[in-house]
């Protein structure tokens, strides 16, 4: 740790573990709930559990993106943060509106909408509190003594992210129009400037892990960039087959989605390629297992299972079945949940003074939580094929189906359970590694 | 070999021109003679039902226009559905289901019971009808039998 600034990470990290702790266990309360045992129908049904599950995903991503930017600004900026109070008073704002509407969605408080279920009132609270965030991080760069690409790429798409929270809150009669904006929120974030906010993040890894010239990186960080809005903003089309809209988005969409695996294979190409010309000195092996699985699970689960289903002609099929759920477990553990994590690891032990990446724990959190994941993946899969098959081409009851294919989830309880297993030795090496410590300053490579 | 300068210039540049079509295209989808969202049949009825599916976040468990959480049937065409069921009492099921004070529980996966009014399952229903009749460029070929047959015919 370069600047005593950064410390403020710790605490938006620390908040992200709780929230993605709490979101796994909602995932098993709606897991238990397609087996069967639906038993806590009456606090937690499964409109309940969804939108925790979905939202709190958002929110610890946010979160964690946030830390990293905290870690990453000052030391890209060479500077410390402007002002660290109003950093902490944005932290406690941020876990109280997330808090807040986790536990209004279990009093039927919310807007219903898929994603964006917080109510409106807290909509605005978010606002303030992105605008809050974003004016730190900002002053912080342009006062700093350089604008790294690695920082400008890491603040635009934060930046974008919030600008592009303001269609969501647009209201419309029509529920086609609603959605149509709906999917400017969640489909340009995820597949667009959430991209950005990657990218920055695997840039400022692999210039730190791999010793690789920053003018190198940061080229292809561009390039990558580039490759990812030009087939992202067009791709959004592929939302907008079959909810109503002109038939020109059948076309738009499934020319430029198919070409969104290409971002991603170049990011899982530039990452290992990075590593490849590296020095191979860094001893923090556990963050570069972190960045380097990032950026290969994320062409897997984003590009590849994305273009499975992204074609019109599959997509009639697929669209609002299981085959989605599919997608999108692979698709935000490797591209997102993947990069907090690694960021994480490497910053952890530059906070805290404590160097604990050679531990066996580390590891088995690691391949557990990965092999976990790809296994929920799996199941999910072999469950949205059949529900596919016999839902919508065999014309079978939408009920039935689900109890043919309820067995599916029990193999994906099963894998959740590895999964989270690997997320809780995470965690325990996280608390292991103490709280921050001025002391820490300047131990960084 | 590609110099940073030029790499800037391919995503600066790419963005601008993939924003402008996106920004282009949007507006030809909802402009007239191209606009297919059933946006002149919205009523008061349709849209108080939109507001009811939003507030009880119904796309929680079920899905419609293929959107929502898989876990309770797709309701795009749902009226069609139920009147081949139920002998043409589609809309009624749907009423009473909706009205029902205890959760309705089929194939053992429980509803909650929202214990609505008749006006509320009315406008509900009418939501439902009006997302019935919006072209959807084929899928409603996937969700609906009868749309089905109708094709087979």
């Amino acid at each position: 740790m370069k600047y005593k600034s950064q410390k403020v990470a710790y605490w938006f990290f620390a908040l992200s573990m709780l929230l993605l702790v709490l979101q796994i266990t909602y995932g098993f309360v709606m897991g238990f709930a397609r087996i069967g045992f639906d038993n806590l129908h009456e606090f937690v049904p499964f409109n309940v559990a969804r939108a925790v599950h979905t939202n709190l995903l958002v929110v610890w991503l946010l979160s964690g993106f946030m830390g990293a930017a905290y870690y990453i600004i000052p030391e890209e900026a060479q500077r410390e943060l402007v002002n660290v109070k109003l950093a902490y008073v944005q932290l406690i704002s941020l876990a109280l509106v997330g808090v807040t509407a986790i536990v209004g969605f279990h009093f039927n408080i919310w807007e219903g909408r898929k994603f964006l279920e917080i109510p409106r009132p807290l909509d605005y609270l978010v606002v303030v509190n992105v605008l809050l965030f974003l004016g730190l991080i900002l002053t912080t760069l342009f006062k700093g003594k350089r604008q790294t690409t690695t920082a400008l790429v890491l603040s635009m798409g934060l930046l974008f992210a919030a600008l592009l929270y303001l269609p969501g809150m647009l209201p419309f009669d029509s529920q086609v129009t609603d959605s149509f904006f709906r999917w400017w929120v969640v489909h340009l974030w995820v597949e667009g400037v959430w991209e950005l906010i990657m990218g920055g993040i695997l840039s400022f890894l692999l210039i730190k892990l791999t010793g690789v010239d920053r003018e190198v990186i940061e080229k292809w960080l561009y390039v990558i960039v580039g490759l990812t809005f030009l087939s992202g903003v067009l791709g959004t089309g592929h939302h907008y087959y079959y909810i109503g809209v002109n038939k020109i988005w059948l076309i738009v969409g499934g020319i430029f989605s198919a070409l969104e695996p290409l971002a991603f294979l170049a990011m899982a190409l530039f990452a290992v390629n990075m590593y490849r010309k590296g020095e191979k000195k860094h001893p923090n092996k556990l963050a570069l297992y972190w960045t380097l699985g990032a950026a290969i699970v994320s062409f897997v689960g984003a590009g590849l299972l994305g273009f499975a289903h992204t074609l019109p002609q599959t997509n009639i099929y697929t669209h609002g079945t299981l085959v989605t759920a599919m997608h999108g477990h692979l698709a935000f553990w490797g591209a997102y949940g993947m990069i907090v994590l690694a960021i994480i690891s490497y910053s952890l032990p530059n906070m805290t003074g404590r160097k604990l990446y050679d531990s066996s724990r580390g590891r088995m959190a690691f391949w557990l939580a990965n092999i976990g994941m790809v296994g929920m993946t799996v199941a999910f899969g072999v469950a949205g094929v059949a529900q596919v098959y016999l839902e919508r081409k065999f014309k079978m009851d939408f009920m039935l189906v689900q109890k043919e294919i309820a067995v599916h989830f029990v193999v994906l309880v099963l894998c959740a359970t590895m999964f989270a297993t690997g997320i809780t030795l995470y965690i325990i090496d996280f608390y292991k590694h103490g709280k921050p410590s001025d002391e820490a300053l300047e131990i960084d490579e | 070999m590609l110099s940073k300068k030029q790499a800037r210039a391919f995503f600066l540049g790419g963005t601008l021109v993939t924003f402008l079509i996106f920004i282009g295209l949007t507006i030809y989808s909802f402009s007239k003679g191209n606009d297919q969202t059933n946006r002149e049949n919205l009523t008061a009825e349709v849209i108080r039902g939109k507001e009811i599916w939003e507030s009880n976040n119904c796309m929680g468990c079920h899905t419609l226009l293929g959107e929502g959480a898989y876990y309770a049937p797709e309701l795009t065409k749902v009226v069609d559905r139920l009147n081949i069921r139920y002998d043409g009492n589609g809309e009624t099921v749907i009423k009473s289901i909706l009205m029902s004070p205890s959760p309705w529980q089929l194939n053992g996966r429980k509803m909650v019971a929202y214990g609505m009014t008749e006006q509320e399952a009315s406008d509900v229903v009418a939501f439902f009808n009006w997302i019935g009749k919006i072209d959807l460029n084929g899928f409603d070929r996937v969700v609906s039998p009868l749309a089905k047959e109708k094709i087979n015919k």
